[in-house]
């Protein structure tokens, strides 16, 4: 039998694509839905029977403390460290594209944390936090101390600190090539005409830099939802501590179904439905904002 | 912007003197200028450098620890009064250290070529082959990117349980081998590849895999670069999944190996940074060495992603 040449090219195409297509629904869509699926039930992975309990795992999950109050540490990593982590970047980056020399140099030490383990640094953060460690030492010769990871209302905030710094030279990077997109001839006849630095920065870099700030917002923000690592290995024991001031709901999802006992993949499982409905609503304002600046 | 500037100053300089005393003025302006600008260069300097010190302070910090012994873990000296290797040492007897970083290696590197083999092959046909269902395909593997790992984790994990995946490479590995990121990434990329080229390759009797692989592929090296860089690092340092996953001792990556070292060491600090410094020197080595491809690359893949 002889194939037109365009069937041909189709048999091509579908040989090509058929790996990855099949990966992507067995391992990406199909485990997606079996999530929702899953949070219908209550599932432990031991028990033989794994019954339909309709939506009472997202009714558990409106009366459980625990809960919200993982909810809410996780927006405050977010409302808290993005901006943070943004505005120190900006000025970062605003200073070295101004530096002739040696800008190589500096952005390197400004990217070095982000490619190291977040795992091996946290680490090192929780030491220099501890009550005998490094802040605490230096706070010492001005007769201060601090309880950093250790108490309740500073922990949280310990933790999105060393977040910032370890995502910093990410942001840094991004925002110099989208300093570097803005037209020079705009920033020189602003100057020409008086403009000062600050009505520069105003009136040509921020709106010129505004795809740039979205973008480093939004992955920011669904990062910073899905924070986990450093708040296993810098909160005591692990745990979101102490008194699950530093919980997050991903930490939360991880301890009800690998840690409990029994497991309750089935609450853990509605809980990543909450999840994903947030990162799914961000996306969509995403796409919107980014729609009406290309108009 | 600062060769631009420097390069209309010259001309003016260089055509002062015949009319020296109407440019006297100007030259001694564009003199203070030139000063003004050198300050705020070294100030800017002298900022930025603080700024590093305290960007790269704690790898100093844990460094100087892990070279102290026991008794002067609590010293506040960056020189450590009597260093030692001996955590070094104690480190790399008492975990499967070798093991873990050779464990990581593989999975990163395995996981590093198969993204980027399958995911050129994706994008390239994405890009270039118009075929029935080529746009519901192209929708599906997008849609992947707004699902967060953690909502996949628990379904994974029933999954290998089923297939008798935990605790085995293939089970560390099988989430990534492809991502929907490079998909779309190389879907850019190839999508500046001229058609006609691919044209003339197939009147030249070229097979379409010949084509990719001969003729397209060598033309979009930069973002497969990129893409490979931006996987290495990801899967290198992953935390959650091979957390899950992984049940034995030697079968640790080196992330989730150094958390259960340190977690189990109780407050020795000198052997925690030990193995922070271990887990975190042969990377920061590497990237001094290609620390320009890799800032280029990340900043790619970022950006185009």
């Amino acid at each position: 039998m002889q194939l037109t040449l365009e069937r041909r090219r189709w048999l091509w195409a579908y040989t090509f694509i058929a790996i990855p297509l099949i990966f992507f629904l067995a391992i990406r869509i199909g485990p997606t839905l079996y999530a929702f699926w899953m949070s219908l039930h209550r599932w432990d992975p031991i028990a033989l029977d794994r019954p339909y309990i309709g939506l009472d795992n997202y009714r558990t999950m409106v009366d459980d403390a625990v809960f919200w109050k993982a909810m809410r540490n996780t927006w405050v990593y977010v409302i808290v460290g993005v901006p943070a982590g943004l505005i120190i970047s900006l000025l970062i980056a605003l200073g070295l594209q101004r530096m002739i020399r040696y800008a190589g140099f500096f952005r390197v030490l400004y990217f070095l944390p982000y490619i190291t383990s977040l795992v091996a640094v946290g680490w090192v953060w929780r030491w220099m936090y501890m009550p005998n460690g490094f802040f605490n030492e230096v706070l010492g010769w001005f007769g201060l101390s601090s309880g950093f990871l250790g108490s309740p209302g500073s922990a949280i905030y310990s933790i999105i600190a060393t977040t910032v710094w370890h995502g910093l030279g990410f942001q840094v990077v991004i925002f110099l090539a989208g300093l570097e997109s803005i037209p020079q001839d705009y920033l020189e006849a602003a100057s020409l005409d008086g403009a000062t630095g600050w009505q520069k920065f105003r009136g040509i870099i921020l709106p010129l830099l505004n795809p740039t700030i979205v973008f480093l917002v939004v992955t920011g923000v669904i990062s910073n939802l899905q924070v986990f690592t450093q708040i296993r290995n810098m909160s005591s024991a692990g745990t979101g501590g102490p008194l699950n001031s530093t919980i997050s709901v991903v930490l939360y999802v991880y301890q009800q179904a690998f840690q409990s006992l029994p497991s309750k993949m089935g609450y853990a499982s509605a809980m990543t439905v909450v999840l994903f409905a947030m990162i799914l609503v961000i996306t969509i304002i995403q796409l919107k904002v980014l729609q009406r600046d290309t108009e | 912007m600062n060769q631009s500037q420097s390069t209309l100053a010259t001309p003016g300089s260089i055509a002062a003197p015949p009319r020296a005393d109407l440019y006297a003025d100007a030259a001694a302006k564009s003199r203070a200028a030139k000063r003004k600008k050198r300050i705020v260069q070294g100030v800017l300097a002298v900022i930025l450098f603080l700024g590093g010190l305290m960007m790269i302070f704690p790898f100093v910090w844990m460094v100087a620890s892990s070279l102290k012994n026991a008794q002067d873990i609590y010293t506040l000296s960056l020189i450590p009064p009597d260093p030692t290797l001996s955590n070094y040492r104690t480190v790399l007897q008492e975990t499967s250290y070798i093991r873990w970083f050779a464990n990581s290696l593989l999975v990163a590197g395995i996981t590093t070529a198969s993204v980027a083999f399958f995911d050129s092959l994706a994008g390239y046909t994405l890009a270039k082959f118009r075929f029935p269902g080529a746009t519901l395909i192209f929708i599906l593997i997008l849609s992947t990117l707004m699902v967060p790992t953690e909502m996949l984790v628990i379904p994974w994990y029933v999954m290998s349980i089923e297939m008798s995946w935990t605790n085995s490479y293939w089970g560390i590995m099988f989430p990534g081998v492809i991502s929907a990121f490079g998909v779309f990434l190389m879907r850019q990329f190839f999508m500046g590849v001229p058609n006609d080229l691919i044209d003339a390759a197939r009147l030249d009797g070229f097979s379409e895999f010949r084509i990719f692989w001969k003729i397209a592929l060598p033309l979009v090296k930069p973002a497969v670069a990129a893409l490979c860089i931006f996987t290495f690092l990801g899967n290198w340092n992953a935390y959650i999944w091979p957390l899950i996953v992984i049940r034995s001792e030697e079968m640790r990556t080196l992330p989730v190996g150094i958390a259960f070292f340190s977690s189990e060491s109780g407050s020795a600090f000198h052997l925690i940074m030990a193995a922070a410094a271990l887990a975190t020197i042969p990377v920061i080595i590497i990237f001094l060495i290609f620390q320009r491809h890799i800032i280029k690359g990340i900043a790619l893949a970022g950006l185009k992603g």
